[in-house]
């Protein structure tokens, strides 16, 4: 993580720059909205629950967008179903995170109908695809760690929240 | 049992009986639209069929006329049950609403004109029900484009 701990100094602080420490803080506290759609939703409720343990590395599910910082989309986004699920992503607070799970929520999955989204890269800004009808448990959770990843490589972190800048994502 | 309610069906409203059938035990009778109300009233009170377990659109594209709007109801005292066909023209796509006989059928109505397009005269509450309030179109008429208006329709695989 590239904290160093320098011996001449004795161990009671530990040096590094503030982005690190921003990243590090968001992408191990990454709470995920309470929001599921479809049968992905089970599959989101198996990670969370005692087997896969998503508490463990920090993620918990928060009943409201305003303590939100990633909502996965679990599931078929229906035309009906869209302006809800604008309403809870445009209610959570900066910096927001989209994972789009399964293949409906990625593009529209088996149904080709007049009545489902397309995907949801239609409408919202998603950092992560989850492959799969429905994806495993594991499955989520390597698409959450490649978005603690994502997260840690971003930079000015800590000037986009303070008003400087934005965030500038390195690949 | 289902028989003798066709035959008393038949005493009562004559010509506006259409025809009926028997197929595998399930007794199907078409009536004349225009009298719905009457015959499901009749149905209700005097031949024991309080409740009613669906009601539907049919679309038969090609045919005239080319909807139907079918009634399943169930007799909940001893246990029979009796479908009930209207036939009705894709012009004048409208029946009489049967909510003052089964309350049960408001919603159902409101699922048969928002999938089909078929509407009911003086029905409580003749909104949408599961499409999106500012949708056009009636999507599970045969003629409606499956992917939706605005797509192009899918072609099969180009590989
Ligand atoms: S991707 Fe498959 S499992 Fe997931 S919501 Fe769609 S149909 Fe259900």
């Amino acid at each position: 993580m590239g904290i160093e701990q320098p011996k001449t100094l004795g161990n009671g602080f530990v040096t590094t720059s503030l982005d690190k420490l921003v990243n590090w803080s968001r992408a191990k506290s990454l709470w995920p909205m309470t929001f599921g759609l479809a049968c992905c939703a089970i599959e989101m409720m198996a990670a969370g629950a005692a087997r896969f343990d998503l508490d463990r590395m920090g993620i918990l599910f928060r009943a409201s967008p305003r303590q939100s910082d990633v909502i996965i989309i679990a599931g078929t986004v229906t035309k009906k179903m869209l302006p809800v699920i604008m309403t809870v992503y445009e209610q959570m607070p900066e910096p927001k995170y989209v994972i789009a799970m399964g293949a409906c929520a990625s593009s529209g999955g088996v149904f080709d109908t007049y009545s489902v989204v397309q995907g949801i890269d239609e409408v919202l800004p998603v950092d992560v695809y989850i492959p799969g009808c429905p994806p495993r448990p594991e499955g989520l959770l390597y698409g959450l760690m490649k978005l603690q990843e994502k997260i840690m490589n971003e930079r000015n972190s800590f000037g986009a929240a303070i008003g400087v800048g934005e965030v500038v994502n390195e690949a | 049992m289902s028989k003798q309610v066709v035959e008393k069906l038949k005493a009562n409203f004559g010509p506006l009986v259409l025809g009926d059938a028997e197929y595998r035990g399930e007794t199907t009778v078409t009536v004349e639209r225009s009298e719905i109300v009457k015959i499901c009233t009749f149905l209700r009170d005097d031949c024991g069929y309080n409740f009613l377990s669906d009601l539907c659109g049919v679309d038969y594209l090609g045919r005239t006329p080319r909807f139907e709007v079918v009634y399943n109801m169930y007799n909940l005292t001893d246990k029979t049950r009796l479908r009930v066909k209207v036939l009705v023209e894709e012009q004048a796509s409208s029946v009489d609403t049967v909510s003052g006989v089964w309350s049960t059928a408001n919603w159902h109505e409101r699922e048969c004109w928002d999938l089909m397009g078929i509407s009911f005269n003086n029905h409580p509450d003749l909104r949408r029900i599961l499409m999106p309030a500012d949708w056009e179109g009636f999507p599970l008429r045969k003629d409606y484009p499956l992917q939706g208006p605005d797509r192009e329709p899918y072609q099969g695989r180009l590989s």
